[in-house]
């Protein structure tokens, strides 16, 4: 069975639709989404209903902070700008995607897979996992032999040794990787919508049970449509931009 | 008491049928085992897991299990299967005979011919092995094994580093699980990247081939360990001196102490091995004591200030060294064409620090055969087409170590180009185009034969018009 984990998506509909195709031309059955699927991006509806028939009864779908904002219209703990993405992806979403975000959880469990979006470790605090005393701290409370992060944007996979803190790994595009069973990991997946690594390309992970490999993938799509897109909305520029430089 | 248990001869192991144990180690033990479509004899490899067992066997497996069947080619075990870690962990791979290294190394010293053919064979080994993104790490005779036909085969990846994997290997564990006296200084530094470390443990192994000696003996404790990180071995000229020049010029280019000093590449430490006659003699070749106090106690004092940089892959510090064949046919080469084919050459020798021009020239025989004293013709004919190449390349300014010359006798330039490339890892031919079409439409092209057979990249190069 493979599955796709897709994070940070942010209303980017060119690079969610380039990873799915993507993910099918790999195999995959199933998908999982880690949140913040709405938030800098010109096409949240859209986004949401592929998101929501993809989920269906198999998939597995967690809020992410930019979710929460969206739901609640609370984001003072955001930026201006992020606070006017916010504010504009509200006035576009309609009854069913509020009812969609309403049912997402902050965590969810599949088997010995998790699911969060910022850190097992109080999931609803957005803790960013940015080190290895962050990775134990969010595999110690998921319990689970595999945890699937979002949140930090960017591709790392953390696993335990015997002695001291998780160690990480910077992987490479396309090269899957054994898991082991005596070790806990932690995949930290990238962000599909809005990469911050200096690479444009869109960023996914796919489990493979069978296998037993986790293996990481960069998309290319075309981040210059989807900027525009966020211009012609009058979405703060900043995000068109920050799509092109991936920073 | 054993976490799982023991594999017992006629049983079934998902299709495997257990024969025999052959070998019981102290992290694994081994088992000979057959499957109706396996034509190769196989071996199965158990980690030993008992209660109480030193962790680090454990990872030993693991990494083992990780690696290895990521690995293609004749110079690592083939791979037949696995079990689930978590049910029964075993890894199946073809089983190599031997001789081990280590049956040769019991004989030392050996004569200079014998142990450039065996380090040799290593070096190709370890090439094929970096060129995939692995550090061996735990390179020693015993983890060396030929096959019937020569070739070498590098065993038991316990220690390995592969440059897209997670490292599972913990420094804890694994400054006392390598082995003392073969282990590079960096490693004990904790590095773990660079494949110039088994080139340094390649140059262990000549030592210990050519002088029967070990260069820093077989310490096993960590202070030890350390004294190679600024004590350069006593010149194995100075222990026995039957080891030509040459010879001793390789094994100290292989274990100098600093990686950037040693050969670039095992390709290279091949192809000196190979050709001995074409080994530039250094300082290093004539050497009979060991550096002085001034010079050791400068390295000791680097020695605790950091870590030399390491390669982000094995393969980027291999790009930073190939081997480029250039194919010269002085005879038939206009001096435009050749000037042509020094810019390319240039080109690519500036923009690769390490890089190794290995000129090669075929000598038809059929053109001097059959003559009344034919054989002392050929001869002053190879010198002539050695002369004639060196000419072609002292424009260039190319600094000795990184310039080989070969005249190749054959009558097929194509067929032997391609061999030549293959034996001796190219990365890039370089060739002329025949200026004539009348010649090519009746020799045929050599060149187009050589960019369809070739095993890398090839630039013919033409005369501006």
């Amino acid at each position: 069975m493979r599955l796709a984990v897709l994070s940070d998506i942010h209303s980017n509909l060119e690079a969610l639709r380039a990873c799915v195709d993507h993910a099918r031309g790999e195999g995959t059955q199933r998908y999982a989404f880690l949140g913040d699927l709405v938030g800098y991006g010109a096409d949240p509806v859209a986004c949401l209903d592929l998101i929501q028939g993809l989920v269906g009864e198999k998939g597995v779908a967690v809020l992410g902070n930019h979710d929460r904002a969206a739901l609640t219209g609370w984001c003072d703990d955001m930026s201006f700008e992020a606070r006017d993405a916010i504010y504009w992806t509200r006035r576009q979403l309609q009854e069913r995607h509020y009812g969609f975000l309403r049912s997402l959880p902050l965590t969810a469990r599949d088997g010995e897979i998790a699911f969060v979006h910022a850190s097992a470790n109080d999931p609803g605090n957005w803790t960013y996992v940015t080190d290895g005393t962050q990775a134990a701290r969010c595999i110690g409370a998921s319990r689970a032999p595999v945890t699937f992060v979002g949140h930090v944007h960017h591709q790392l996979l953390y696993y335990t040794q015997q002695v001291g803190r998780p160690r990480a790994f910077h992987p490479t595009a396309g090269v899957p990787i054994p898991i082991s069973p005596r070790r806990r990991w932690l995949a930290l997946v990238g962000s599909v919508g809005q990469p911050r690594d200096g690479n444009q390309a869109a960023a996914y992970a796919m489990l493979d049970s069978e296998r037993n490999t986790i293996t990481f993938f960069r998309v290319i799509y075309d981040y210059s449509e989807a900027a525009r897109k966020i211009i012609a909305a009058g979405i703060p520029e900043r995000f068109a931009k920050r799509l092109e430089t991936a920073s | 008491m054993r976490e799982f248990p023991d594999p017992r001869p006629g049983e079934d192991i998902d299709g495997f049928r257990v024969v025999e144990k052959l070998h019981e180690g102290g992290m694994a033990r081994l088992f000979r085992v057959t499957r109706p479509d396996l034509r190769d004899r196989a071996v199965m490899k158990v980690p030993n897991l008992d209660f109480g067992s030193h962790p680090g066997f454990y990872v030993g497996f693991e990494v083992e299990q990780m690696v290895l069947p990521m690995l293609a080619g004749e110079h690592v075990p083939r791979v037949y299967g696995r079990g689930d870690q978590a049910v029964r962990p075993y890894l199946v791979m073809e089983f190599i005979a031997g001789p081990s290294l280590a049956d040769q190394a019991r004989r030392a010293p050996l004569a200079p011919a014998e142990v450039a053919r065996f380090g040799a064979r290593v070096a190709d080994a370890l090439h094929d092995l970096h060129r995939q993104d692995v550090v061996h790490l735990d390179v020693k005779p015993a983890n060396i094994l030929f096959r019937e036909s020569g070739e070498a085969v590098l065993i038991d990846f316990g220690l390995a580093r592969h440059s897209r994997l997670p490292d599972l290997v913990e420094e804890e564990f694994h400054t006392p699980a390598g082995s003392g006296a073969y282990i590079a200084p960096e490693q004990l530094l904790g590095i773990r990247g660079d494949p110039r470390s088994d080139i340094f443990s390649l140059g262990v192994i000549l030592y210990q081939l050519a002088t029967g000696k070990l260069p820093f003996g077989s310490p096993t404790r960590r202070r030890g360990f350390r004294k190679r990180l600024y004590n350069d071995p006593v010149p194995p000229r100075a222990l026995n001196p039957d080891v030509p020049p040459w010879l001793q010029e390789i094994i100290l280019h292989c274990l100098e102490t600093e990686p950037g000093r040693r050969y670039a590449t095992a390709a290279q430490v091949a192809h000196d091995l190979t050709h001995p006659a074409t080994v530039p003699l250094t300082e290093r070749s004539s050497r009979l004591k060991r550096s002085g106090i001034g010079q050791r106690a400068r390295r000791w004092y680097r020695s605790w200030r950091g870590k030399p940089g390491v390669p982000s892959h094995p393969s980027a510090q291999l790009a930073t060294a190939n081997h480029v064949l250039v194919a010269l046919d002085p005879g038939n080469m206009s001096e435009d064409l050749a000037e042509a084919m020094r810019q390319a050459v240039a080109r690519l020798a500036a923009t690769d620090a390490d890089c190794r021009i290995l000129c090669v020239t075929v000598l038809e025989p059929a053109a001097v055969g059959g003559e009344e004293g034919g054989e002392e013709l050929e001869r002053s004919e190879f010198t002539r087409r050695l002369i004639e190449i060196r000419h072609w390349a002292n424009p260039l300014d190319l600094p000795q170590e990184a310039v080989r010359f070969h005249v190749i006798e054959a009558t097929d330039p194509a067929q032997a180009l391609v061999e030549f490339a293959t034996r001796h890892h190219a990365d890039q031919i370089v060739m002329g185009a025949r200026a004539s079409s009348t010649m090519r439409r009746f020799l045929g092209s050599v060149s187009a034969r050589v960019v369809s057979e070739a095993p890398c990249s090839v630039t013919v190069v033409r005369a501006p018009r």
